[in-house]
């Protein structure tokens, strides 16, 4: 118990104090996941409406799989983009695996599928309820794609949110393609699991407080987000 | 002879899902008469109101415009619109919603015309408000708003009143009348034989995805042709 209360009074003296190595640590961090989530986000977003007012052989396939992949586990993410980025892997001249670069790769790959898989849940429901409508005013196409998108948003950065929420937790993918190098590609996840290790509790927690602190922010901001927006728009 | 009217349908089938939802029906829809749809639930009213609208290609026979164009070409849409029995409204103001509808050259005679359209249903006041924050009834009639800024030809009703209040369905009916007067060519299914009474020219009965008569609205009533129409009124006054 001792242990956990001096691990706990470090851990706010270095939140308190903004300590340099914890805050390159969660800049990395933060840069790392929102960069995988923007391209995430242009990606899932895309094939989710897509997936969600097309209709075609092979769809029910292609949304079973894009469900099978949210499940997918990172360290085979991890594995699969280190053997492309690797100096015999196709992409290899690149000089990509070990940088921070390698990273956003792994994590856009890891999240993009539940960005589209949720996404396509949210546009189909409203495709089903706007449907009829579309349909009688002759709204077709990239019009009625475009429209479900705007008039989901809310519910879409929920979904974007949830990306981030799962980047920033990941560990396995970026650990392997990161290779958490200190100053370069150490990240919160990954600087938990090595400080631990290491026995350097407090920085340890520190980063452990901070990482709940900006996924319980996230949800927060959600949250708040939905419901200012239902009560304004319906 | 308008774009879309007369409108033709010959001996028109339907199935959906394995089932024979509308049968050899022929009908043929002239202008400046409002027509009501009448039939028990699962007659096949709103499937027939569809297939004119549209919405829905007949398994057979064949559906024309005037001049024996498609109904289904994708330009035949600029000519008719069609009113839901639960309004469908996007998450943006009432105006907005209206201009939705529209395929106007430009932003400026979009907002001219959707805030006419608003000022004809008596919504003009409400133009800015979220759409999906009114009543039903006011969602109806930005609605029924959304429909006559198309200048439609053929107005389709799916019993636009039956999920809203009576002095809103009082409203909708000031406007159904309104729009029939103004030249506008209505086909409407309802539930409501008052209704049908107060506002339809002629009555097109269904029974079982056929078409048992279709007639003036002062004979249906009074001496229906068909024996299915005359259970269906006796029915309605038990």
């Amino acid at each position: 118990m001792s242990d956990f209360s001096a691990a706990l009074s470090g851990a706010f003296h270095l939140i308190s104090s903004a300590d340099p190595k914890l805050v390159q640590i969660v800049g990395l961090s933060l840069s790392v996941s929102l960069s995988a989530v923007a391209i995430a986000s242009l990606l899932g977003l895309a094939l989710g409406a897509w997936l969600a007012v097309s209709r075609f052989a092979g769809r029910g396939v292609i949304i079973a799989v894009l469900n099978a992949l949210m499940g997918l586990p990172p360290v085979v993410i991890g594995l699969v983009v280190y053997l492309l980025l690797s100096r015999a892997g196709p992409l290899g001249q690149y000089g990509l695996l070990f940088t921070p670069t390698a990273m956003v790769i792994a994590q856009a790959i890891l999240i993009t599928p539940i960005i589209a898989a949720l996404a396509r849940q949210v546009i189909e429901d409203a495709w089903n309820n706007y449907r009829e409508q579309f349909q009688s005013l002759g709204v077709h196409g990239w019009r009625a794609s475009a429209t479900l998108v705007w008039d989901t948003r809310f519910s879409l950065v929920t979904v974007t949110l949830a990306g981030l929420g799962r980047a920033c937790a990941e560990v396995g993918a970026v650990m392997i393609v990161g290779g958490n190098i200190d100053g370069v590609t150490r990240v919160m996840t990954t600087a938990i699991a090595l400080e631990t290790t290491k026995g350097d509790l407090p920085l340890a927690l520190s980063l452990g407080v901070v990482l709940v602190l900006v996924v319980l922010t996230l949800n927060l901001i959600a949250q708040w987000l939905k419901s200012f927006a239902e009560a304004r728009y319906g | 002879m308008g774009k879309l009217l007369p409108l033709e349908l010959k001996d028109v089938s339907l199935d959906l899902g394995g089932k024979s939802v509308l049968r050899n029906i022929s009908l043929r829809l002239g202008s400046a008469r409002t027509l009501a749809i009448l039939g028990a639930n699962g007659a096949g009213k709103t499937a027939l109101l569809r297939v004119m609208h549209g919405m829905l290609p007949p398994t057979s026979g064949a559906v024309r415009a005037a001049n024996g164009l498609d109904l289904q070409l994708p330009e035949m849409r600029k000519h008719d619109a069609m009113l839901f029995q639960r309004p469908v409204m996007l998450r943006r103001s009432a105006l907005d919603n209206v201009i939705f509808g529209l395929d106007a050259d430009s932003t400026q005679s979009s907002v001219a015309i959707g805030e006419r359209a608003l000022r004809r249903v008596g919504m003009l006041g409400l133009a800015d408000r979220p759409a999906r924050t009114l009543s039903g009834g006011e969602q109806q009639r930005v609605a029924f708003a959304r429909a006559l800024a198309r200048s439609p030809e053929v107005l389709y009703l799916d019993e636009p009143t039956a999920s809203i209040d009576p002095q809103s369905t009082r409203q909708i009916e000031a406007l159904i009348a309104d729009a029939a007067e103004s030249g506008v060519t209505v086909v409407m299914v309802t539930h409501n034989l008052a209704q049908a009474k107060r506002l339809a020219d002629d009555i097109a009965f269904m029974h079982e995805g056929r078409l048992t008569e279709r007639t003036p609205a002062d004979e249906f009533f009074s001496r229906p042709q068909s024996a299915e129409g005359r259970e269906y009124l006796l029915g309605e006054s038990i």
